[in-house]
């Protein structure tokens, strides 16, 4: 069964993201950027995958600029097998990735596609069950857990009052959740290895996908600031606080 | 503009999140509700009486038992054909389910709204909030998710919907919900409680979680919720994590112990009213957002703070 993962060059988790003075979005110049963590953990599933046997074949793709080459790398370095880069400098959002994602599979055919629940720079939670809706297939999306088992994928999924397992027939779509899995460092050895893996660069132009935007950002701002208030010295004094707060007899 | 509202429900009655993207709707225009589930009259009643509530849209079957999107999404792409927007609250169902709709409708999803601006902008947190774009949707429908804390919640009482069977049944082709592990609770839910008190990796294990913050929560009548740390550390469930990918919360109380403010904690709880923070290192960025910030051993302070109260 072969594995198709999405992953997406964003700005590093350690990073603070700043506004541009002018509101027309963050400033990514010169900031570190990497693969966005909950594509890191669908890499990571899929080679968990591959190594119980239930994978024969890891091919990562990324919709991006020349540079998420990097990003492919990374994964092949960790331990997929090959992968696609769909070049564009336009901001591609989740409705025409999944639009490109859906033109992928059908040349593929994969059995399952793991993607990360949600993209740390637009937070949009979409691109995984807007493929599954273009697929006609099931989803499994913020799972904790995997499993495949003949036709079928067993998910366990975090949900707002605690866990929920679905069963899903493949091919299936799933997104990966923080603590399904911590993903592996790529040894040095690896990522000599990753340099020969198979890398094919497209255009969206190739899967017939039109990529215009359909929301229009206006402006992007600073979120309104908190600002430090006091220290109390001790629990008497915050005791007082808090009876003054209304919060305690 | 007529909208379609997502009732969010559980245990025959609304969850406040319905409340929310209720009033985020009415800003739109025309308030319809979508009830779906099994056995779900009473629900239908509760959601007719919302203030301001026009039609209350029934799907009451089997196929609808757990909201499973591969269900839920083609009800809702019908019912679609005379609505004008789909607002769901951005709960673990909603995220599940609007984009799905978003797709089949051929129409880019407006995720987390925290206001609406106009007929079609709305801004919405990017980066774990650190930045809040206004956007503007080309789409001829609309498809969003409202987060909860942004929004008043509509009353309760005042409404007087009218309430229309659905008869089409969608069912949901390869999926089949095998069972849920529902934490069960005595205290109020973290996002809705009024005060919330929140435990970190300084609390080391599980009991001194347990023994540590639930006195201090249960004496503030507060919810228990928890940094990422302390949920990677197994010493709670995933439900109690609050934080960019965990729950959005913002009550009138927040109480931080032992956490150090990551960022991405941060963007679950910075709108909180006031918020107060139990650290031993002064430097801790959590003290960068407290109102009132209390430096020392939370063994000592939370115990000693918990007989005082």
């Amino acid at each position: 069964m072969r594995l198709v993962v999405p992953v997406k060059r964003v700005i590093d988790y350690n990073v603070k993201p700043r506004v541009k003075m002018d509101g027309t979005g963050v400033d990514l110049a010169n900031v570190k950027m990497s693969m966005n963590p909950f594509d890191e953990i669908a890499v990571e599933e899929a080679i968990r995958c591959n190594e119980k046997g239930k994978a024969t074949e890891i091919v990562v793709v990324s919709v991006g600029p020349a540079k998420a080459q990097g990003t492919c790398r990374t994964a092949l370095a960790m331990g997929a097998d090959r992968a696609i880069l769909i070049q564009t400098d336009d901001a591609v959002e989740p409705l025409a990735v999944a639009k490109l994602l859906k033109a992928v599979a059908d040349e593929e055919q994969p059995g399952l596609i793991i993607l990360g629940k949600q993209a740390i720079d637009d937070d949009s939670n979409q691109t995984g069950q807007m493929l599954a809706a273009l697929m006609g297939r099931p989803q499994g999306t913020f799972a904790s857990k995997l499993e495949i088992e003949g036709g079928t994928a067993t998910v366990i999924r975090e949900v707002d009052g605690g866990l929920e397992t679905v069963a899903l027939s493949l091919p299936a779509i799933v997104t990966t959740d923080l603590r399904l899995n911590e993903p592996r460092y790529a040894s040095l050895p690896n990522i000599m290895k990753a340099k020969s893996k198979p890398l094919a660069c497209r255009a969206p132009a190739d899967y017939g996908v039109d990529i215009t935007p359909r929301l229009e950002t206006i402006k992007v701002s600073e979120p309104p600031k908190r600002v430090a208030g006091i220290k109390v010295a001790d629990v008497d004094e915050l005791v007082a606080k808090l009876k003054a707060l209304g919060v305690a007899a | 503009m007529k909208t379609l509202v997502w009732v969010e429900h559980e245990g025959g009655s609304l969850k406040d999140a319905t409340l929310s993207a209720v009033t985020a709707a009415a800003k739109l225009g025309e308030v319809h509700l979508l009830v779906a589930g099994e056995g779900v009259g009473a629900v239908a009643d509760a959601a007719a009486k919302v203030a301001g509530v026009g039609k209350v849209h029934v799907a009451d079957n089997a196929a609808y038992a757990h909201a499973l999107p591969e269900a839920v999404a083609p009800l809702v792409v019908d019912l679609m054909s005379h609505h004008d927007a789909f607002v769901a609250p951005a709960t673990s169902n909603g995220k599940n389910i609007a984009p799905r709709v978003a797709a089949l409708l051929d129409v880019m999803q407006v995720s987390e709204i925290l206001s609406v601006e106009g007929d079609k902008t709305f801004t919405r947190p990017i980066y774990a909030g650190n930045a809040i774009a206004t956007v503007k949707s080309n789409d001829a429908k609309l498809v969003i998710t409202v987060r909860g804390t942004a929004f008043e919640k509509a009353a309760r009482e005042g409404g007087s919907g009218t309430i229309e069977a659905v008869s089409t049944v969608a069912q949901g082709e390869g999926s089949k919900f095998v069972g849920a592990e529902i934490s069960k609770s005595e205290r109020p839910e973290l996002t809705s409680a009024k005060i919330i008190v929140s435990g970190g990796r300084a609390l080391q294990n599980s009991e001194n979680f347990h023994a540590i913050i639930e006195p201090l929560a249960d004496k503030l009548g507060a919810a228990v919720g928890a940094s990422r740390a302390a949920v990677d550390a197994g010493y709670v469930p995933n439900d109690y994590q609050v934080g960019q990918t965990g729950k959005i919360v913002a009550p009138e109380v927040y109480v931080a112990v032992g956490i150090s403010g990551a960022i991405q904690h941060l963007a679950g709880m910075k709108d909180s009213k006031t918020i107060i923070a139990i650290n031993k290192d002064e430097d801790a960025p959590i003290f960068q957002v407290a109102d009132i910030g209390l430096v020392g051993d939370l063994f000592k302070i939370v115990p000693e703070l918990t007989s005082k109260l």
